[in-house]
């Protein structure tokens, strides 16, 4: 009921009432102009560095060149971490979705009034800081604690512990980016005409099927941005692995890190970056084609 | 059994709320700890030290100010840029415009730690000096894709009949946006600025490349968190996170008595933007 009538009143909204005036660019410009310096530019700067030479001698500084040799050596010394962060990245991606699900369709369905206010809930941890909330999982993973000690009862952790293996890393990164699932999940569920879902239970379809069929196809654009807003984040973030991994846990963004301010590689360093980058664009293109939802800003 | 099922969805809903909660309620019960060997890590007695002494350890207070000071300058130029550039692109027709799109939605969709590690190389290059300045410059260059997809949001939801109607009643077009366009806008350049804030304040990694020797209070808490994070950090951080839920929820609150007082005195509710 709601959504029909003001959709008719939006319509004006699109291109026929848009001014084409010199305004336009001028509220643009300063914006986009700096978008383009200090975002796009820094690509080329990226780009250009990674191929920089050494100057003999002078241990931090280096010449333009053509050494498209870093790539390699950046490579093959870097590219166990690349594959672990895709795998660290993509289990954190696959739970945060399975726990985001219930949450999202909970506050879209059953959250009647109070919907503004689990909305705010959801988001309200990401006040209190990225690096103390990542630091408290220390705490809650202890190797004393209640959680590790009563997995240990059960024999279930194949190293005693979890502190400082790679199951801590992705517990972090599945908790510090479940807001990302959460919320764009929670936008397309809640766009879902419930009727259409009681439709199919009218003709008879099981609620699992019912989900299949309606719900879920319905919601994959949420789907589909959610999985992106985490994985991506995840793929590229350092603080879990440093906080909560040992050294055979480093993940790219460690490797970058370190290149970049301990070692002053700068080639090495943006190297592996413009790899990431590229990695990442791939994929992230695929997965959109596949899914199918073109438009995503 | 049958109660289980029906309500399954909320169990597990609310099990998930509570579980976002959980390092939250670790950091607050942990800023009135004492701890008894260098890190904060376990509960060993009551204390009330870190709260009557918050500036008690050098150089956590300075941080968190750097910190508000970088935070409010770079949302304020974000959130001026971004607004300008959410009104172009819903008022305005102009060529480019999928590569403004995509120029908007890469910051989102790049690795903090690419973004970073380009602008220093920017920087470097240009033998820029790192510090201050580089960190609110980049911390601009990721709040404003941020403020343009919010405000966006706002403007694409706004009834145009409102406007139309000051139109008919003889505004002119700066009146109409004085008394009508902008006052409607502003909850979402708000709320835009809020987040811009929330998000430059948190920022580590692209902190972190481009600070050179400044100390912003989360890169205080990555230094310190080798040889133990001081306790007055979780009481800060507590601080932090009741304000902004307090502004979050009274923002809230004021939202929705500002429309139904709308919605009953002015315009029927099924005009108003839903969101």
């Amino acid at each position: 009921m709601v959504a029909v009538v003001p959709a008719a009143g939006r319509a004006s909204s699109t291109p026929s009432a848009q001014k084409s005036s010199r305004t336009g660019y001028l509220l643009l410009f300063p914006g986009i102009a700096w978008l383009a310096v200090f975002f796009a530019i820094p690509f080329v700067t990226l780009f250009l560095t990674s191929l920089q030479k050494p100057i003999e001698g002078q241990s931090g500084r280096y010449a333009v060149g053509l050494e498209f040799g870093n790539y390699a050596s950046a490579m093959a010394e870097y590219w166990p971490l690349f594959v672990r962060s895709f795998v660290y990245a993509g289990i954190a991606t696959i739970i945060a979705l399975v726990i985001a699900y219930p949450l999202a369709y909970f506050i879209a369905f059953r959250g009647g009034r109070w919907r503004s206010l689990l909305l705010v809930l959801v988001i309200a941890p990401s006040f209190a800081s990225f690096l103390l909330r990542t630091y408290a999982w220390k705490t809650i993973l202890a190797d004393e604690g209640i959680i590790t000690s009563t997995l240990n009862a059960l024999h279930l952790l194949p190293d005693g512990r979890i502190l400082n293996t790679g199951i801590a890393v992705v517990a972090g990164l599945t908790y510090n980016f479940l807001p990302f699932m959460i919320l764009p999940l929670y936008a397309a569920l809640e766009k879902i005409d419930p009727r259409l879902i009681e439709a199919a239970g009218d003709l008879y379809a099981s609620p699992a099927t019912a989900f299949r069929k309606v719900t879920w196809p319905l919601s994959m654009p949420g789907v589909v941005a959610g999985t992106l807003l985490t994985f991506i984040p995840a793929a590229g973030d350092y603080i879990n692995a440093a906080l909560l991994g040992s050294t055979g846990n480093r993940m790219i963004g460690n490797a970058i890190q370190i290149n970049f301010i301990q070692f002053r590689d700068y080639p090495t360093a943006s190297a592996l970056s413009f790899v990431l980058m590229a990695i990442i664009l791939v994929l992230v293109f695929t997965y959109i084609r596949r899914a199918g939802t073109e438009d995503l800003v | 059994m049958r109660w289980l099922r029906r309500n399954l969805v909320g169990i597990v809903g609310i099990a998930v709320l509570v579980y976002l909660f959980v390092p939250i309620a670790v950091i607050m019960v942990l800023s009135f700890n004492k701890p008894s060997g260098k890190y904060n890590l376990t509960w060993n007695e009551f204390s009330l030290d870190a709260w009557t002494n918050l500036c008690g350890v050098p150089g956590v207070c300075s941080s968190f100010v750097t910190s508000i000071q970088i935070g409010v300058i770079s949302t304020i130029v974000a959130t001026v840029l971004g607004s300008m550039i959410a009104f172009a692109l819903v008022r305005y027709r102009f060529r480019g415009r999928s590569t403004t799109n995509l120029l908007i939605f890469l910051p989102m969709a790049t690795p903090e730690v690419v973004m970073g590690a380009s602008l220093l190389a920017l920087f470097l290059n240009l033998r820029f000096p790192l510090g201050e300045g580089t960190v609110i410059i980049a911390h601009i260059m990721f709040i404003i894709s941020f403020v343009v997809v919010t405000v966006k949001a706002r403007l694409q939801g706004m009834d145009p009949r409102l406007e139309e109607a000051a139109r008919d009643l003889y505004a002119n077009p700066r009146a109409v946006f004085r008394y009508v366009t902008f006052p409607l806008v502003l909850p979402g350049i708000v709320g835009a600025a809020l987040l811009g804030f929330a998000l430059s304040f948190d920022d580590f990694i692209i902190s972190f490349f481009n600070a050179g020797t400044l100390v912003t209070f989360p890169i205080y808490i990555w230094g310190a968190a080798q040889r133990g994070i001081p306790v007055q950090v979780n009481a800060l951080a507590t601080i932090v996170f009741v304000v902004a839920l307090l502004i979050v929820l009274t923002a809230q609150f004021v939202n929705q008595r500002r429309r139904r007082s709308l919605a009953t005195s002015v315009v029927p509710a099924d005009a108003l933007p839903r969101s």
